[in-house]
Order: C-alpha cells, then sequence, then structure tokens
C-alpha cells in the first residue's frame, strides 16, 4: 500500500533521473525535467538523487496515503495542502494513513516534485523508473498517472535521522523574467555574426508550444549562413535548436535523440530548472559562459547535494557526549541541563555544537 | 586525427565530429572510435551516441571536465589505427513482400516501371548500412538502396502503420520499429521486432551493423512471427565479407 488518487491532475508521472544507455538505440532519456528540484526532494527524505518522484504539471492532482511515510515537495509552488492546510514545501513531513494530499494553484514555477522516503514501488524497466510517454514504458504502464490509480511504497519511513532539520530554502520560481546561461555550440558556426549578437541579446518568450520534449520560443529570428538543416547530430538535454525559420527551441526531457538541425547553444545543468519552470509568456535572456564556468557551477551544485546530505544523515556518535546530554534532557533531570532557550552547547570530536534539544531528542527517536 | 573537431554540446556533452556529410567512411570512424572510447572506460562517461556526422559523448563533468576528456579523446584518436575493431556484423530481416503486409509495392513497381518480382529482387540484393538509430527507439537510417526503385513518399500519410512494416521514402529503405504513423511507401514486413521493451536486449539493430532482406512466404513467415513470439527464432547473422 502506499499512495491512491483521487485525480491525476493535469500531466502526473512518475520520473527518476532518466533513462540512460539506450540513446544510441533511439530511446529519449525522458526523467525529470528540473533535476535540482527532484534532487532536492529525494535528499530531504533521505533518498538516493535518482530515486523516482511525481513530477507534478500545472494542476495537481489529489492523493490519499494508504500507508505512514515521510514526504517532501519541492519545485514550482502549486500550493500543495495536506487535508485542506498549506504543507510546507522544501521540508520532510510525516504523513499519515488517511491523509490527503492536493493541489490548490500555481503560485509560481509549473512543475512541483513529490520524493517518498523509501521510494515507490514501480519496476525498472531498462534500469529506470521514468515513464516515457511516447514509447510507453516506465513509470505506471508508461502513461500519466489518472483517477482510481495506487502506487504502493517500496521501503516508507514513519521517521527520519534529524527530521525536524530536514528543510531547505524553497527556490524561487516566480520571475517572470530570467537570463539563462549557456555554452556555445555545436554548431554556433553555422550563424552569421549578426545572428549570434540577436541570439545573445534579444529577450524571447516562451510559447504554449512547450512540452516534455521542448520550448518553443519566440522573438527575433536568428540568421543562418545556410539555413538551418544539417545532416543528423546528436542531441544534448537543453540543446538549443535553431531550425530555419530561425526562432530557438530549447530540447527538453523527452527530446529525441538526434536531429537535423542546427544547435546554436546548449542551457547549461545549473539554468535548466528554470527553463523547466518557465510559463507561457515568460521572458528569456540568454547568457554566454564557458564550458568550464558552466561545469564549475555544475560541480558546486553537486558538491551543496553532498553536503546536504551529510548534514541530514548525521547521527550522533553512540556513547557521545551529545548523545548523553540528549538522553539526560529528555529524561527526569531535564531541568538540571536545559538553559531557558532550550539550547545546549556541546562539544563533539573537538567541533563545538549548539543543539536545540527538542529537535535532537526527535531526530534520535 | 584530422579533421576531428571536439564541440561542447552544453556542460555534459561533447560532440565529437568527423564530417559533414553521409558516408560509410565517416561511419566506419565513428564506429571504430566508440568501440575505442569504450575499451578505455574512462571514468565519467555515461553513454554514446552515433549519428551520420559524430559521436556525441555524455558525461558527468563532476567526475572529468571538458579539457580532460577531450585530451584523452585525442591520445585515442592518436592510437585508433593499433585497436583492433572487430569486423561489422550482417542481420538477415525476413520479409513477406506485397499483399496487405506491403500494400505500395505495386507504386514502386509502377513508378519505376518494374514488375513486382523485379521490385523484391532489387531490394533483397544489397546489404544495406545501418548509419546510426534514431527518431524513435530502434528506427534504423539505412543507406545502400538502389535508386532503381527509388520513390516519392504518400501524398497522404496513413494514420497507423503495424510495426514491423518495411517502406521505402525517396532513396532511402526503413522498417517502422513499433506502430507509428508515417507517409512511407509500404512493400512488405518482417516478423522480426525491431524493438521489445521486454527483451534483455530490447533494441534489435545496432549503428554501424549491416542488414539483408531476405524474401520469405506467408507460412515462413507465420513461423517466424510465433518463434519470435515463443523466444525460440535463431536470429541470422554473421560477419561482413571485406
Amino acid at each position: 500500500m502506499g499512495v491512491k488518487f483521487a485525480s491525476g491532475g493535469f500531466l502526473t508521472t512518475v520520473q527518476d533521473m532518466g533513462r540512460t544507455g539506450y540513446q544510441e538505440s533511439g530511446m529519449s532519456v525522458s526523467g525529470v525535467m528540473d533535476q535540482r528540484s527532484a534532487a532536492l526532494a529525494n535528499i530531504l527524505v533521505g533518498n538516493e538523487e535518482n530515486e523516482a518522484v511525481l513530477e507534478i504539471t500545472l494542476m495537481g492532482p489529489m492523493m490519499e496515503f494508504t500507508e505512514d511515510t515521510v514526504i517532501a515537495v519541492t519545485g514550482g509552488n502549486l500550493l500543495p495542502k495536506q487535508n485542506g492546510k498549506d504543507f510546507p514545501m522544501y521540508r520532510a513531513v510525516p504523513v499519515r494513513r488517511g491523509d490527503v494530499l492536493s493541489f490548490a494553484g500555481m503560485a509560481g514555477g509549473s512543475r512541483a516534485y513529490v520524493a517518498f522516503a523509501g521510494g515507490l514501488d514501480i519496476p525498472l524497466q531498462m534500469g529506470s523508473r521514468s515513464t516515457n510517454l511516447k514509447s510507453k514504458i516506465g513509470g505506471l504502464e508508461g502513461r500519466k498517472i489518472a483517477g482510481g490509480d495506487e502506487i504502493g511504497f517500496r521501503a516508507p519511513k514513519t521517521d527520519l535521522p534529524n527530521l525536524r532539520r530536514r528543510s531547505v530554502e524553497p527556490e524561487d520560481f516566480t520571475a517572470s523574467e530570467r537570463v539563462i546561461r549557456v555554452v556555445m555550440g555545436p554548431q554556433d558556426d553555422c550563424f552569421t555574426e549578426k545572428g549570434i549578437e540577436t541570439f545573445l541579446s534579444a529577450a524571447y518568450a516562451y510559447t504554449n508550444e512547450s512540452d516534455r520534449m521542448g520550448c518553443r520560443l519566440e522573438g527575433e529570428v536568428i540568421e543562418h549562413k545556410n539555413g538551418g538543416d544539417i545532416i543528423t547530430d546528436g542531441i544534448a538535454f537543453g540543446a538549443i535548436q535553431v531550425p530555419s525559420h530561425g526562432r530557438p527551441i530549447i530540447m527538453m526531457a523527452d527530446h529525441q535523440t538526434t536531429g537535423g538541425y542546427t544547435k546554436i547553444a546548449g542551457v547549461i545543468t545549473v539554468d535548466l530548472p528554470l527553463v523547466a519552470q518557465a510559463r507561457p509568456g515568460d521572458k528569456v535572456h540568454f547568457k554566454k559562459v564557458s564550458v568550464e564556468e558552466a561545469q564549475k557551477l555544475y560541480v558546486e551544485q553537486k558538491n551543496r547535494f553532498e553536503k546536504l546530505k551529510e548534514e541530514f544523515e548525521r547521527r550522533p556518535q553512540a556513547g557521545g557526549e551529545l548523545q548523553a546530554a540528549i538522553y539526560a534532557a529528555v529524561g527526569h533531570e531535564a531541568r538540571r541541563y536545559w538553559n531557558p532557550a532550550g539550547t545546549y552547547r556541546v562539544v563533539v570530536d573537538g567541533e563545538e555544537y549548539t543543539v536545540d534539544l527538542s529537535v535532537e531528542s526527535e531526530g534520535l527517536r | 586525427m584530422d579533421g576531428v573537431r571536439y564541440l561542447a554540446a552544453g556542460d555534459s556533452a561533447v560532440c565529437v565530429e568527423f564530417g559533414n556529410e553521409i558516408s560509410p567512411e565517416i561511419n566506419k570512424k565513428i564506429r571504430a572510435f566508440k568501440i575505442a572510447v569504450e575499451k578505455e572506460q574512462i571514468p565519467g562517461i555515461v553513454e554514446t551516441v552515433p549519428t551520420y556526422r559524430s559521436l556525441l559523448v555524455h558525461y558527468r563533468p563532476d567526475v572529468i571536465g571538458f579539457g580532460g576528456l577531450t585530451e584523452r579523446f585525442e591520445s585515442l584518436m592518436g592510437s585508433l589505427s593499433g585497436i583492433p575493431i572487430p569486423p561489422p556484423t550482417v542481420i538477415e530481416i525476413p520479409v513477406l513482400y506485397g499483399g496487405s503486409m506491403g500494400p505500395d509495392i505495386e507504386n514502386v513497381a509502377a513508378h519505376n516501371h518494374k514488375t513486382v518480382k523485379e521490385v523484391i529482387r532489387i531490394h533483397t540484393s544489397g546489404e544495406y548500412l545501418i548509419y546510426m538509430l534514431g527518431f524513435i527507439a530502434g528506427f534504423p537510417y539505412l543507406g545502400g538502396m538502389s535508386k532503381e526503385i527509388a520513390t516519392p513518399r504518400l501524398k497522404n500519410p496513413r494514420v497507423k502503420i503495424e510495426g514491423g512494416s518495411v517502406g521505402i521514402a525517396g532513396e532511402q529503405t526503413g522498417i517502422y520499429p513499433v506502430d507509428s504513423p508515417g507517409g512511407w511507401q509500404l512493400i512488405g514486413r518482417t516478423p522480426l521486432k525491431l524493438y521489445d521493451a521486454d527483451r534483455e536486449k530490447p533494441v534489435l539493430l545496432e549503428a554501424g551493423q549491416y542488414i539483408r532482406f531476405r524474401s520469405v512466404s506467408q507460412e515462413e513467415y507465420e513461423r517466424i512471427e510465433k518463434e519470435v513470439a515463443d523466444g525460440t527464432y535463431q536470429y541470422v547473422v554473421y560477419d561482413k565479407e571485406g
């Protein structure tokens, strides 16, 4: 047992970080559109970053839990509600059997992610749980979730270490105009100097022809030297194709593995979530950065994830002073150790911590 | 290697470009490089995707950077001639031509002033190079069809074409891996499954490999179809000569 859907919402699918290893066979990678939000949701509930989550698009589903677990909701703010009351985002929150999670609207961004501690009971298909709508594989029978569906939990948790500390600052996706950084190429030499200048100076707007395959933009036409057709080449997530009509298309999670249009640049990994969360009408300005700069930002994001994981999973060492203090504090003699602010300073392995005892005692439960 | 370019494709992929045309020579180089890269087992490489012109290498920048990776490629290019590359294989694709399986074969014959028999003979006479797979899972981009049976696409594309259908579009021939809409002139159908998500190797064909079509009877088609469903079919695969 796990979670039962009263309705599926506009487009709710099971996604992990994608089905890699089959692109040479023409199989799209799929996976989450906003990798940062999905990774953070998983980290908050103690999962591997690649664990399958629900990707919720614009109008959310309504789901009832049939088993206790811990969840986290991240990404675009689709106004999540637990039994009708505001549900905190970017925080690990225990849910109980009978609780109902719903989404009330769109306050920023367009895709929310729900991670479940211990993961969803969805079989791996070709090494991934991601739903590929076109090839009809992965996730729930290769399709979007509908009312009446039920997904089980693999290894649900009712508690996690440091539960009350498992939160991060929510990312703000409300801005309707953004700078998106790109690495130029691989076919930037197919454009005139004027074309490159247009691309890097004009404002482009997301159209409503945007989906999991790609986001079509409108704006000033980008000039080619000899048209936008090339002999078919490989495509990476975030590649910006410019066909002969001169308007950019950003290739997203369900993009085809190969294509025959010139690619002027590629969106850098850390800025891809901003594209995934954009809405029709939002504006974008492209800014060129070096591949080295983009990779430095990639590594910084990865390091941030690692640090969070370490922080969330850290347990006081058995027999250490910290634990002794906490046990004492939650026991009969609590008052003697507790200062008026409810915090306690301890030294563990030479490092000094200020401990909120109510938080720590919950983490140890 | 002369003329090879390493082009950044965002921060997590590099396009190793060998040329800007469709040619068996470029395909051969791409195949050799792909095999060499796989043998080298460079940490951080996620997967590689061969196309007509390039090998797109997807990688993890937290494991290896653009500079480090392209340096490894550069030294690999220098020793490419010393790496043993196994000969490509040819896989036989049985096809039931004409009838309800190939409703457009008479169009193809009429367009080229040939008999249906001649169309089948020409279509089964060559070995077709699989330049790449793409578009949808398992779809092979084939080279090597005789111009003698080239036929323009249908004016009105069909809404649904059965998976396994073999068709002609202009000077290209191809096989639809799964049911899909399309405008190709359909000349036959193979009982083989080019794509089966539940099979250990979901996609049957590989870039750099060759295929040869063989004309089969209705009875043989049905027998192979059953063997494929039972998992007992023995694929006919042999090394390409020369």
